[in-house]
């Protein structure tokens, strides 16, 4: 059977993906948009479309933003499949996915990737137990179920996204029994010097101030500076320990929320085979793209977080950007044309990034909950800790892809999503060489898992 | 196969002040009948209705819950409707649904397959 042809794929619907999708079909282009969810928006818009609006303002208006998105999205001839599992993306623009339990291939002239961002792992002692979830998948909780925690939560670790939730839960109503920053004195003392930079972006800088002064006037136990963050409990999570102040603290609950920041989801362009370099600031590996957002892959865009974390304004600002270079790309764009309208985008898209270096230095993430101790989990599925993948350095492992066949690191059910940068950057600590020269997992499709019976139903 | 009962209150419920519709969605874990509000996550669901517990893991049988809720990390894995592994973060929960917890190695061993006997003729 022939795959269907379309000009263009854009998989993921979160801000990148709909601003793209919007632009090439504004541009005369036959688009198809695949996402694994049943409504657009992608994590940080999740849910926008059927959100009632007592939520959509609780959430706040950067949330409420993703409406236009969604409602832009709408008005075209973009066809949105929903629930679609993206299983594989070519280098030859072929797109298979699952949707329904059935197969689906498109054969697409480029490919735009938007599958944003994930939380960085935080391995902890006892972070694989019930009760401890990232602080996005409880936001998740709220934006797609209007579910918040029955009992006072805690809250740990740092970056934006914490305290955002923090703010929400306020609204909501939500106790909070106190919020373990892990921000010490010393990233202030960083991140110092992009405050110029900073301060040029300041409405963003003072949407963070004044979230963060309504936490502090909430009078939520807030804790500075806090290390050695490990969660106590045998079947489940019972309480969070750590050190602050110089004094051991201990704080109860069954629900703890981490978070220290987000990571590109790189499983796409990683399989495609597209050069990635370390970012040393962001702490994670980004694939390298032109001012267009096109890969080493010819026709192979990708926009958004996937990108290198901007958030999800600089998100659709790349989506639209990538549209027009995709669009010159398959002639229905002259090149003149392109670098005109790409000219007030990129100047926006600067704007908007100028936060960033300021963010990043000040929420860098301890290198304790990077780089854990030997008896910590690090790969969650298969149970590898990271004094096993120390051995497995001593006998002579160089990097992620040997650590799966000394020890099936990486090989579960989440192929390596995960532990990922943890197991890298664990590897690179204990042969003292830079994260980039160990590299990453080699991914390989099928990207989602499928099994044999909905292969062969093609 | 041990089976978790919801013995201890919910981790999470419905924020206040929201209305909601008055129709509800009734789907099973572990055989137990529960009932939640409509167009959530089978996931979602699970945690609104006391169940802490959602898989055991092969290697040790220690228990897991979700913990990305965005189709990442893969801890909320359970079998629905008689197939196993599906992703309960990114599947909405409908009525009638059969959930089942897996539980460690125990649930991935292979079925025998009720293939019949193929005569062959010659």
């Amino acid at each position: 059977m022939n795959p269907e042809s379309v000009d263009v794929v854009v998989v993921g619907a979160g801000p990148a993906g709909m601003a793209g999708a919007t632009e090439l079909a504004g541009l005369g282009l036959a688009v198809v948009l695949l996402d694994e969810q049943g409504s657009p928006g992608g994590q940080i818009y999740r849910g926008i479309t059927l959100a009632p609006l007592s939520r959509r303002d609780l959430l706040g208006p950067d949330y409420a933003h993703g409406n236009v998105l969604a409602r832009a999205l709408e008005d075209t001839p973009v066809r949105h499949i929903k629930e679609a599992a993206v299983w594989q993306v070519g280098r030859d623009h072929q797109v298979s996915y699952l949707q329904g339990g059935r197969m689906h291939t498109l054969q697409a002239r480029a490919v735009l990737l938007a599958t944003g961002a994930m939380e960085r792992p935080f391995p902890i002692r006892g972070w694989t137990l019930p009760g401890v979830m990232t602080a996005g998948a409880a936001q998740i909780l709220l934006k797609s179920a209007g579910a918040v925690p029955t009992e006072p939560v805690v809250l740990a670790g740092c970056g934006p996204l914490l305290y955002l939730l923090g703010w929400q839960y306020l609204r909501a109503g939500v106790p909070i029994k106190a919020l373990v920053d892990t921000t010490h004195r010393d990233d202030y003392w960083r991140a110092r010097r992009h405050l110029v930079s900073a301060l040029r972006a300041w409405p963003y800088l003072r949407k963070g101030l004044e979230l963060m002064r309504s936490l502090r006037q909430a009078r939520i136990a807030h804790f500075t500076g806090a290390s050695q963050l490990a969660i106590e409990g045998t079947d489940s999570a019972q309480a969070l320990s750590f050190t602050a102040n110089g004094k051991a603290q201990r704080i109860a609950s069954r629900c703890v929320l981490l978070h220290q920041g987000v990571v590109p989801n790189i499983q796409f362009s990683q399989s495609l085979r597209a050069t990635h370099a370390w970012d040393p600031q962001q702490l994670c590996f980004i694939p390298l793209r032109d001012s267009w957002g096109e890969l080493d892959v010819p026709g192979v865009f990708v926009a958004g977080d996937g990108g290198g974390i901007g958030g999800a304004q600089a998100a659709a600002l790349q989506g639209r950007l990538a549209a027009l270079g995709i669009a010159a790309r398959l002639g229905a764009l002259g090149a003149p044309q392109r670098d005109r309208r790409g000219v007030e985008l990129r100047r926006a898209l600067s704007d908007n990034l100028r936060i960033r270096p300021f963010l990043d230095a000040l929420y860098r993430p301890r290198d304790e909950h990077r780089i854990p101790a030997d008896d910590v989990i690090v790969c969650r599925c298969e149970e590898v800790t990271a004094g096993q993948l120390r051995q497995f350095v001593a006998m002579g492992c160089a990097g992620p892809n040997q650590a799966k066949s000394f020890g099936r690191c990486g090989m579960g059910p989440c192929q390596g999503r995960l532990c990922g940068l943890t197991v890298t950057e664990v590897i690179a600590d204990a042969r003292q060489v830079p994260a980039g020269d160990v590299g990453y997992y080699r991914i390989r499709p099928p990207i989602k898992p499928i099994t044999l019976g909905e292969l062969a139903g093609d | 196969m041990p089976i978790e009962a919801p013995s201890r209150a919910p981790l999470f419920q419905s924020v206040a002040g929201e209305t909601r519709s008055s129709r509800s969605v009734t789907f099973s874990f572990n055989g137990e009948a529960l009932s939640v509000p409509p167009g959530i996550s089978v996931a979602a669901a699970l945690l609104m209705s006391g169940i802490e517990r959602f898989r055991a893991t092969p290697v040790s049988e220690s228990p897991r819950a979700p913990y990305c809720m965005m189709g990442v990390c893969f801890e909320c894995l359970v079998s629905i409707d008689g197939v196993p592994n599906r992703q309960s973060c990114l599947i909405d929960v409908v009525d009638g649904m059969q959930v089942r917890s897996q539980e460690g190695a125990r649930d991935l061993q292979f079925e025998v397959p009720s293939v019949s006997v193929l005569e062959v003729q010659p």
